[in-house]
């Protein structure tokens, strides 16, 4: 387990360090930030002064090591546009994100396992069939077009839910949460909607998969000859067997979603990082992009690891084979 | 267009078919699910669409002479000011929303088909080799696919359009890296497989090139689950292109797919003006189900598992 996780630790900084020489260098070459942000009629010192201001005279592999140094501090530069620490900017904006993100998880858990094990029970029936067409549709509809279509029929034909940014929010620890209030809880609605989608058809799927296999194994045949009630035997025996891969996709699938709100917190104007991104690439803001890029890769190799040894807690069988190799 | 019948094989000539007998197994099976048939009658519909996009269009779109700002954001079926219908009206600009689709439609489904001809050639390649000389190369291939797919694709495109800009051939270098593990894996995984038969140790026994061995005598075992992937991931590639053009990373303005069309409409959705959104939305969906339903089938015609 130590070998595993010493070799997986190692692997993370070699990806990280590759990540950042890739997005410095690669950012430095797309244009120049200078001439997008100084007023028009400024004189050539005014050019040179900004460059200097903001260390772009310098040359490339110089900025990379005052990038290295100043970032293994906590600090990741300044913004261009906004004038303030780009680290400061994106954890303003990280609640935002989690909290759509979290909530979408729970939206597909919610809604798609309930399902899932309906259809896995009666595959036979409309319902069931139903479920599993809406479930390929959920694969297939780009996620930013029903987005869009969420807006049109809620908040545009029907006028019931509110389709931009946050709503009321209220403080917990000093992070700002809109689903405490009534009015945040109907701005988070249709974006978590919309995000969860894609993974809820995953999960229809896989519970649905699970449970059909699960209901003709002879242990479940058993508990039923014993006389144990349907609902028992599904929701104890049963469950218990498809919660393994069930926890493994869900726990995957969190970063998955974490960068499916880039779509979403666009479409909906969701006050999050990946917002932040998308105006800071258009904006050519390079210390944002480069801040953005270290702190959604080092989120997703802790998420990575941490699924990964989870999974190997849960299931006896993986350890195992993990020690042979 | 040949990279469109590499990735569906069954819309081959039937009478070609018929001289080879796994061929016409492979499009009998597939005929049984109506619903397939009618995904590949989709995608064949849309594959004519992008191919004579520009003769089968009312108006070139991009053409200013054509163009009337007079008729701008008219409703669908309205009439134009120079007499002549747009059936599915007009956007910001005045141009006809229909010759709009269809010439969005031909760059979606040319940056789709690009990328994942591309990517099949790069991925393909490396996980055969792969495979086959094993060793220190496999690993470190291998570790690289690994760290790749765990990362969304939409990320790894966000990141590589925020470092190379905008346009066409972009887009596609994007989309490539992003799909090329995808390949690479699966046929690495079938190709190991297929390396331990009998017919591979004739040949090396017969000491054939590395090069013969790999592209005539491995390359077309490993094809069937290729041709899944390749199906599917057409499908995938317009979506993404089409969500990043809508977060406005993908394709310039001057060449919108029907992910730029979309977010153009975008502005007036608010405002009730919902075709000039809507429906490259509609045009989107339409190919990418068809596609998809044409891939689902696939899986399961080519699958030795599920053979009878």
């Amino acid at each position: 387990m130590s070998v595993f996780l010493i070799r997986r630790l190692m692997q993370s900084v070699i990806v990280l360090i590759v990540m950042s020489v890739i997005v410095f260098t690669g950012v430095f070459a797309i244009g120049d930030p200078v001439e997008l942000l100084i007023a028009e009629d400024a004189t050539e010192e005014d050019v040179a002064l900004a460059r200097q201001q903001m260390g772009l005279d310098k040359p490339i592999w110089q900025q990379y090591g005052i990038f290295v140094g100043n970032a293994l501090s906590g600090d990741l530069g300044k913004s261009f546009v906004f004038r303030t620490p780009a680290l400061d900017l994106l954890m303003q904006r990280l609640p935002a994100t989690f909290e759509l993100t979290i909530v979408a998880l729970l939206m597909s858990i919610g809604i798609g396992v309930p399902l899932g094990i309906y259809a896995g029970l009666y595959p036979e029936t409309l319902f069931a069939r139903g479920i599993m067409a809406g479930s390929i549709l959920g694969f297939s509809l780009p996620s930013f077009w029903v987005g869009l279509m969420l807006i049109m029929i809620f908040g545009v034909m029907l006028g019931w839910l509110p389709t931009t940014g946050r709503g009321e929010t209220v403080d917990v620890f000093g992070i700002p949460i809109s689903i405490l209030t009534w009015d945040g809880f109907l701005h988070i609605l249709l974006p978590a909607f919309n995000l969860s989608l894609l993974k809820m058809a995953l999960i229809i799927r896989l519970t649905r998969a699970g449970m059909r296999e699960v209901m003709l194994t002879d242990y479940v045949k058993f508990a039923r000859a014993k006389g144990l009630s349907t609902r028992r035997v599904v929701f104890v025996h049963a469950m218990k067997n498809i919660m393994i891969p069930l926890v493994t996709v869900i726990g995957l699938e969190f970063g998955d979603l974490l960068a499916g709100s880039i779509v979403t917190e666009t479409v909906f104007a969701w006050p999050g990082i990946g917002r932040l991104v998308v105006s800071s690439i258009g904006l050519l803001d390079r210390p944002v992009i480069v801040a953005y890029m270290l702190v959604i890769v080092t989120l997703f190799i802790v998420i990575n690891l941490a699924v990964d040894i989870i999974y190997s807690l849960v299931d006896p069988r993986v350890r195992l084979l993990q020690q042979k190799s | 267009m040949s990279v469109a019948d590499n990735t569906s094989p069954p819309k081959a000539d039937p009478a070609a078919a018929l001289q080879e007998s796994p061929f016409r197994r492979i499009v009998s099976d597939y005929m049984e699910s109506p619903l397939a048939v009618i995904g590949l009658m989709g995608a064949a519909i849309v594959i004519f669409i992008a191919i004579f996009a520009p003769l089968i269009s009312p108006q070139n779109p991009y053409d200013l002479g054509a163009i009337d700002i007079l008729d701008s954001l008219l409703e669908p079926g309205a009439k134009a000011y120079t007499g002549g219908t747009y059936w599915l009206g007009t956007d910001d600009q005045g141009r006809d929303m229909l010759s709009a689709i269809f010439y969005g439609l031909r760059l979606s489904i040319f940056v789709g088909i690009g990328s994942a001809a591309l990517a099949v050639i790069v991925g393909t390649t490396v996980g055969l080799c792969s495979a086959y000389f094993g060793g220190r190369v496999d690993t470190l291939v291998m570790r690289a696919v690994d760290v790749q797919i765990s990362f969304p694709t939409v990320l790894i495109a966000l990141i590589l359009l925020s470092l190379l800009g905008k346009g066409v051939d972009k887009v596609i270098m994007a989309l490539v890296i992003v799909q090329w593990a995808y390949y690479a894996r699966t046929v690495r995984g079938t190709a190991l497989a297929e390396l331990g038969k009998e017919y591979m140790e004739a040949g090396r026994s017969l000491a054939l090139s590395n090069l013969r061995m790999i592209f005539r005598h491995l390359l077309p075992n490993v094809l069937p689950p290729l041709i899944v992937i390749a199906t599917v991931q057409v499908a995938n590639a317009i979506a993404l292109e089409a969500a990043l053009s809508f977060l406005g990373l993908g394709l310039p303005v001057t060449e919108p797919s029907l992910g730029l069309l979309i977010s153009n409409g975008y502005d007036y959705l608010l405002g009730g003006k919902y075709w000039i959104s809507v429906l490259p939305g509609v045009a989107l969906l339409f190919t990418i189900i068809s596609i998809n339903l044409v891939g689902d089938r696939l899986r399961d015609v080519l699958n030795p598992r599920l053979q009878k």
